[in-house]
């Protein structure tokens, strides 16, 4: 439709109403084609995928809406193209590679459902995002075919904060103003004060999604209660967190939804000016949300006066530089005022005196996304979903040795069994479970046995972990929990900041001595093993005193995964330290190779991929591996066609 | 001419104060691929600041290099999941086929390497980036055959001696 609209007539309602349902695919004029071009898709090869769409419809001459659309969070199942038809239901199709295009796109388009990678079906909607009946003709459901949201990935979650992630086109702030976008912050504008908005919140029970789940609605109190003209908000965007990509998702997928959030929140305590602190490794990410900021300003949705409020917001980006340590807010405060990205002492905390001196909040993206549907709904509607102490829904990024790998939003309470076993489909590879890592570098490693444990902040606390900003990676006996903490531990050192010497010096030194366990035992003199055995005596106190006087969260929760895996994997540690070896057969210098002689067919194929000439043997006889030569990279175990080649 | 470059960068941001750093710091890496010696002292003249200070901030940050990157920028990612899912293996396969360590380039200056904390794409670990382009689920054997792409994409591009 052409024009602007107006209230007045009814034929410009109705023209109103129908865009909007063609907007939200309640109705449409001809078929789409939707490709998941967020980051995974396109590692996955989902840009080639919507080449080969376009290509396609070109070629055979079809008229069709390609649209781009976030991730969806089935990762395993990339590149996600959905197709619908006029009058049917959405079909979602995964993995689609370039060369299963064609086929597909024929099969659909001539009213078929190819079974060929088929999900699922979308359910049409009862209501819609008024909460009315849709006025459209109720889309027709195909015959025999599952709904998506019955998939053994999607059924058991409650998704909110990704209720538009690949689904709608992030680039068109028309779909998500169709699907009710930006109701919350005209009706707060419009009808509640700033006190009243952090009120509400704090009925709700949000909690800060970052990790340290620092009750939302009362930091906000803070701030606004604080006097100054200038105030500002934050928006923690940097997801520093390895195993992390929840707030990547929900940028690339539904950034409107984050800039609604950021405009409630900075309303709610009175700064006219927002800074998105991002990360640098998510570009795909920073040119969605700069267009969305572009889109939404010209909507008159940010900037000056905004809907006639009186209330001014200017959004504005800045990309982090590659450093963990500017996830914690004092040092991602000095970042943004261009310092090094040193942590200083609190109090006084930000909501008093923060970026540039002024009051400021900090909120992750997702604590930021889940504000506007508590406003649309109510607090209610949001504590009614959860536990006592942990409101609403969290997010988790899945990856690791599981079956199926995602995003994965579930109501706080849902067990980790649930999430790995249910969502996830468990190991990979009839592997057995070793334990999932929660929480990131300062998280811990949950065992079988905790595997009933509740999500919520202080269950997992309970077993020697923490929710973190949702980072779930799932291990299998053949990950070493030794090398883990020693993995993590590596990553802390070198992301310290180097300003308090208990995390500077404390973190190589427990770094050290996991190196020290892990080393190989033939070049080790007697000092060395002496070492080595009073360092593992002291890791435990090192620990302690690292947790109670470093400066900042990074220190304090440093020794975190080496405490909890010496916890629950005490005897992975043990076989390191008395017996010398790694029982999950990962620390290559603890590895012994050999060669089983009945095994061996003499094809010298391992000989020739070793790099240090430790394997001796003639063709057509059993093969040999001098033990002395041998460096442990496993090249000869890879390359044999026979598991011949042995470790342990 | 690189110091005109520069110059252009610091026009836009003429009158900035000391929070502009960080953004002048990244767009000058983004033009050269690096930040020289000049560009640093530059920047720090245009901000009033010493250029200890600039270095000082510069070499806090991981995203920053002070060498010239090769024609393509190989990224490797350490994060957990890659980790679990065996990014050591891969950046090793990176190490043996280049001859170089992270945070070298090669003597041809085809390829640079780096190690990254975490892309973001977990759920397709293990993941290597080429000039920003991700690879997704790579095995070591595949890293070889990412970097013979790349060659060839270079030799056809003429830029191989």
């Amino acid at each position: 439709m052409d024009g602007p609209s107006c209230h007045e007539s009814d034929a410009c309602r109705l023209a109103t109403r129908e865009r909007a349902e063609h907007l939200r695919r309640e109705r449409l004029a001809r078929p789409a084609i939707f490709v998941g071009t967020g980051t995974c898709g396109l590692g996955a090869g989902a840009g080639r995928v919507l080449d080969a769409v376009r290509g396609w419809l070109v070629r055979e001459k079809v008229e069709a809406d390609v649209i781009e659309v976030g991730c969806v969070g089935l990762c395993t199942s990339e590149p996600l193209v959905d197709v619908q038809l006029p009058g049917r239901t959405r079909l979602a199709y995964g993995p689609v590679t370039e060369d299963k295009v064609g086929g597909l796109l024929a099969t659909a388009l001539a009213g078929t459902a190819a079974t060929d990678g088929l999900l699922g079906q979308y359910r049409p909607l009862a209501k819609n995002a008024e909460g009315a009946p849709s006025a459209a003709p109720p889309l027709e459901p195909w015959p025999g075919i599952a709904y998506l949201d019955e998939h053994p990935f999607l059924a058991p979650q409650t998704r909110r904060v990704l209720a538009n992630c690949g689904v709608i086109d992030p680039s068109n702030i028309d779909e998500y103003i169709a699907g009710g976008g930006y109701r919350a912050l005209a009706a707060a504008l419009r009808t509640h004060t700033p006190g009243e908005l952090c009120e509400l919140i704090e009925k709700s029970g949000l909690r800060g999604r970052g990790g340290g789940g620092f009750p939302t609605g009362r930091k906000w109190k803070f701030a606004l209660d604080a006097v100054n003209e200038q105030k500002y908000l934050i928006c923690n965007a940097d997801e520093g967190d390895p195993g992390a990509f929840m707030d990547r998702a929900v940028i690339e997928g539904d950034p409107h939804r984050l800039l609604e959030g950021i405009a409630l929140a900075a309303y709610a305590i009175g700064a006219s000016k927002a800074y998105v602190y991002i990360r640098a490794e998510y570009p795909l990410a920073i040119r969605r949300l700069a267009a969305a900021i572009g889109q939404a300003q010209a909507a008159g949705l940010l900037g000056g006066n905004i809907l006639d409020s009186g209330f001014n917001l200017q959004v504005a980006m800045k990309q982090g530089a590659g450093a963990f340590v500017c996830g914690e807010e004092t040092a991602l405060i000095a970042s943004i005022e261009g310092r090094r990205g040193m942590p200083r002492p609190r109090p006084p905390f930000p909501a008093v005196r923060g970026l540039f001196d002024k009051p400021t909040v900090i909120n992750n993206v997702e604590t930021l996304a889940n504000v506007p549907a508590i406003i649309r709904n109510g607090p209610q509607w949001f504590a009614a979903v959860g536990t006592p102490t942990a409101k609403g829904t969290k997010v988790f990024a899945l990856s690791g040795n599981v079956r199926r790998t995602g995003l994965v939003e579930v109501a706080m309470g849902t067990t980790l069994r649930k999430i790995v076993f249910d969502i996830g489909g468990g190991i990979a590879g009839g592997k057995g479970y070793k334990a999932v890592q929660i929480g990131g570098p300062s998280g811990g490693c949950i065992p079988a046995e905790h595997l009933d444990v509740q999500v919520d902040y202080e269950s997992l606390q309970a077993v020697g972990a923490m929710m973190g900003s949702g980072g779930l990676v799932v291990m299998d006996e053949t990950t070493c929990m030794v090398d883990v903490a020693k993995f993590f531990m590596d990553f802390i050192h070198r992301e310290s900041c180097g300003k308090c010497i208990p995390c500077r010096e404390g973190t190589r030194r427990m770094l050290e001595i996991l190196q020290c366990i892990t080393r190989g035992r033939k070049s080790e003199t007697g000092m060395e093993a002496l070492q080595r055995f009073q360092g593992v005596m002291y890791l435990a106190r090192l620990a302690e005193i690292i947790k109670d006087t470093s400066l900042c969260g990074l220190g304090q929760a440093a020794p975190n995964p080496v405490l909890s895996t010496l916890r629950h994997f005490r005897s992975e540690y043990e076989a390191h330290i008395y017996e010398r070896r790694c029982p999950a057969g990962v620390c290559r210098e603890l590895l012994s190779y050999r060669i089983d002689a009945d095994k061996c067919k003499g094809c010298t194929v391992c000989a020739s991929k070793c790099t240090a000439g430790a394997i001796m043997g003639a063709s057509k006889s059993p093969h040999y591996i001098i033990p002395d030569k041998c460096i442990g990279c496993g090249a000869c175990r890879e390359a044999c066609k026979f598991e011949a080649v042995q470790v342990a | 001419m690189i110091a005109a470059d520069i110059e252009m960068i610091l026009q836009k941001h003429a009158g900035a104060r000391r929070d502009a750093l960080i953004p002048i710091l990244q767009e000058v890496q983004s033009s050269h691929g690096h930040l020289s010696r000049d560009a640093i002292i530059r920047v720090g003249r245009h901000l009033g600041l010493p250029a200890s200070k600039v270095y000082g901030v510069a070499t806090f940050y991981n995203q920053f290099r002070f060498r010239a990157p090769g024609k393509f920028h190989v990224q490797v990612c350490r994060g957990t999941a890659c980790h679990v899912k065996g990014s050591a293996r891969v950046l090793d396969a990176g190490v043996r086929a280049l001859g170089i360590k992270p945070g070298e380039t090669t003597r041809d200056g085809l390829f640079s390497l780096e190690v990254v904390a975490c892309l973001g794409a977990c759920g397709l670990a293990p993941v290597l980036a080429v000039n920003g382009e991700f690879h997704a689920g790579v095995s070591p054997d595949a890293v070889r055959r990412i970097l013979d792409g790349c060659r060839e994409k270079a030799e056809a591009d003429g830029q191989t001696r």
